[in-house]
């Protein structure tokens, strides 16, 4: 199963790594946050040896091989919530989240 | 649910603690806050799209919550008195600071602390008013990032002084914003502008707002910003370039002076006027004023012409501060333009022309200052690589020493931008001491007990001296991390003592404050304490002196019963020194003068004495200065 980015998010990014400059962009996982896990956005300037490479919508995305289980399938969105807007894990592994959406149990 | 913001590498916070910074320019006629989301700056939006909150304050009612920004703005007409504007002026200022206030239609009150206007809820300072302006950035922010904020990067005229940067600070903690650091304007702009990236260079920064006009000289060495020099015209404006063209259209138009109504409409269309000629040669303004219609044709040229005065009163102010700075216009490594009314070609021409280079100008002048300083927040939240860092910082409470009898003599006065060196001068107080206790202490209060110690250290070595012979320097030294480092050295021999302390270390901000409320409140008692304190030292000066006198001439010089007179005096100043009380700084004068007069004719046979002695045995003209054209050589 692979990662994947909505036309929205991947516009978004590309914008930003315009600006910014970097290879692409870095998703994880960190073992955190109320509810066991908590995911990780980062820019990316280099890609490690053991890093899975995906390519959506011309953004490349990296992610270490150990939180690839709990992120396979995970759609990346951008959305606009009032005047707040920001990105949107779509992740089907997940059970359980928290309230606040940053954090969760698979 | 949350949403997500993308982090620097490595730098992704944990769940719920998102460091959220922004930077907030406080302007005298419009604020705006800015923030950094996901690695790129954005000027933040209120709900209909507005970027800059004009800064008015309306105050309708008593119990009625104040209305803040443009809607503050548009009651300005209809409710003068209560509607405030401009209240940046009155920052940190008494009444008798300000002056008359003729352009203000409020009404001026004292307040604690400063200057107060009678509105309809009450008497308002200048921070509560800044405190509804900040309030609403820090609303919007709320709402624009999606939770709270760690803390905020306020920015100020580099001209401010410690009172009026208090009072911005304290109306932040009044909004409720924890400030991270009050960033001096210009250098603000210079860090938008990247220009913190280099290692040196000299900018100036050219700001024409709405109605002040702001030059400041920044030099750059090693990452830190040092203002040179600053310069400006407090009623030189885009609100000027607006009357000239209101003006002209009086004139043209065979106008005599209009009702207020209809004058600040004739201003709007003068303002849209101008601003339409930044990008076109000409302009056509359609206006009705006094039962006619006009229509009038202004050209770019005609403008200029109108302006050009305006424009080398700027100038001016720039030429005179460069002097300050003791720069030449070509030395200089960058020219940045901040402000709305730099957007005029006019303006930039004048600019280009006087430093013979081209200013930068790719950044939104309006929101240049504000750029900068969510820049700055954003690393000072931690948001940033720890490389990044890069500190402007002044220190939130004075630094001194301890002096005898418990006094603070304040070296570093607080709110001195860092980094920093001061150094003073002091001696010692006995004969023959040989060691010194240096006492650092921090706060503003006039006694050692009532301030807070930071570190002792012992100068030792000191050549015995008579008292008040040695000099002794003692430096305090804050760098740029806010680190102190205070070494003490005694000129003559060169001995050397030195100690390393961290001033705000421990110090909550509720601790500052507090300690700043109690300085406000008890300075008249302080200064009482101190005059005391005062008086005893002397005292014990005097004392230690007679008696050493006494012990070494007295025998010789006195009879017993002058003796016995002086003895009296001295033992009166040392009964006032141990038991009197609070109140006692009078009658210590008073005994400390009458045991002076009481030793004033031993001290003149001390004097004779002591040159007799040193005059004992030698002949004149050894003592002569050309003994070889004495005549009296051959005689002895």
């Amino acid at each position: 199963m692979s990662i994947t980015l909505t036309e929205n998010a991947a516009r978004r990014v590309r914008s930003l790594l315009e600006k910014r400059g970097g290879i692409g962009m870095r998703l994880a996982v960190k073992t955190s946050g109320c509810s066991g896990m908590a995911y990780a956005l980062e820019f990316a300037d280099s890609a490690g040896p053991e890093d899975c490479r995906f390519e959506s919508h011309g953004v490349t995305v990296l992610i270490d091989p150990r939180s690839l289980p709990y992120l396979s399938g995970t759609e990346l969105d951008f959305v606009r919530e009032g005047l707040n807007e920001g990105f949107k894990f779509n992740n089907p592994n997940v059970k359980n989240q928290c309230g606040c959406g940053e954090s969760f149990t698979v | 649910m949350a949403l997500l913001q993308i982090a620097e590498p490595g730098m992704s916070a944990a769940p719920h603690q998102h460091r959220l910074a922004v930077g907030i320019d406080l302007g005298t006629t419009n604020s705006l806050v800015a923030s950094i989301i996901s690695g790129a700056v954005r000027v933040l939006e209120d709900e209909t799209g507005r970027r800059l909150l004009p800064s008015v304050v309306q105050y309708p009612a008593p119990g009625v919550a104040p209305v803040v920004g443009v809607q503050a703005l548009a009651a300005q007409d209809a409710d003068p008195r209560n509607t405030l504007s401009s209240i940046k002026r009155l920052m940190g200022r008494s009444l008798a600071d300000v002056g008359p206030l003729q352009d203000m239609p409020y009404v001026f009150a004292d307040a604690a602390g400063g200057v107060g206007i009678r509105t309809a809820a009450g008497i308002k300072t200048p921070v509560e008013i800044s405190a509804e302006i900040l309030r609403s950035l820090r609303l919007r922010a709320e709402t624009a990032l999606g939770g709270a904020l760690t803390g905020a990067v306020i920015t100020v005229p580099a001209y401010f002084d410690d009172a009026q940067r208090q009072a911005t600070k304290d109306a932040a903690r009044l909004a409720g914003l924890n400030v991270l650091r009050l960033l001096n304007e210009p250098t603000a702009a210079a860090v938008a502008y990247g220009l913190d990236n280099g290692s040196e260079g000299l900018f100036a920064v050219y700001d024409l707002g709405g109605g002040t006009f702001d030059i400041s000289v920044l030099r750059l060495t090693n990452g830190v910003f040092e203002v040179l020099a600053t310069g400006g015209d407090a009623a030189l404006g885009g609100d000027d370039f607006d009357l000239r063209i209101y003006r002209w259209l009086l004139d043209s138009a065979g106008l005599d002076d209009l009702p207020p109504p209809e004058t600040r409409r004739l201003l709007t269309l003068a303002r849209r006027a101008k601003e339409a000629l930044s990008d076109a040669d000409y302009t056509i303004i359609d206006a009705q004023a006094a039962q006619r219609d006009i229509r009038l044709r202004l050209t770019r040229a005609t403008f200029d012409e109108l302006t050009v005065e305006l424009v080398q009163r700027s100038l001016a102010r720039t030429r005179s501060t460069l002097r300050d700075a003791g720069l030449a216009a070509g030395e200089l490594t960058g020219v940045i333009l901040v402000g709305g009314s730099t957007r005029m070609p006019n303006v930039r021409s004048a600019v280009r022309d006087f430093f013979g280079r081209d200013a930068l100008t790719n950044l939104d002048p309006d929101q240049v200052v504000g750029i900068g300083a969510a820049m700055q927040a954003n690393v000072l939240a931690g948001n940033r690589g720890a490389s990044d860092w890069l500190l402007l910082d002044v220190c939130p409470l004075s630094l001194g020493l301890e002096t005898m009898g418990g006094l603070v003599e304040k070296i570093i006065p607080r709110n001195s931008t860092l980094p920093l060196a001061r150094a003073q001068d002091f001696t010692t107080f006995k004969d023959g001491q040989t060691a010194m206790s240096v006492h650092v202490v921090q706060g503003e209060r006039e006694l050692v007990s009532d301030c807070r110690s930071l570190a002792r250290f012992e100068l030792r070595g000191i050549p015995p001296m008579v008292a008040g012979a040695a000099r002794i320097r003692v430096s305090f030294q804050i760098d740029a991390d806010g680190l102190l480092s205070v070494s003490a050295r005694e000129q003559s021999t060169g001995v050397e003592a030195a100690i390393d302390v961290r001033p705000s270390y421990g110090l909550t901000d509720e601790a500052i404050s507090a300690m700043l409320r109690d300085a406000l409140q008890s300075g008249g008692v302080d200064a009482q304490v101190r005059a005391l304190r005062e008086a005893q030292v002397e005292a014990r000066q005097l004392i230690d002196a007679t008696e050493t006198a006494l012990a070494q001439d007295g025998s010789t010089l006195l009879s017993p019963h002058e003796r016995d007179a002086i003895a009296h005096a001295l033992y009166a100043l040392a009964n006032v020194v141990e038991t009197g009380g609070p109140d006692s700084s009078g009658a210590l004068r008073a005994a400390a003068e009458s045991l002076n007069l009481a030793t004033q004719d031993f001290a003149a046979r001390r004097m004779n004495a002591s040159v007799q002695r040193a005059l004992a045995g030698r002949r004149l003209e050894d003592l002569a200065p050309s003994p070889a054209a004495d005549p009296m050589r051959s005689a002895a």
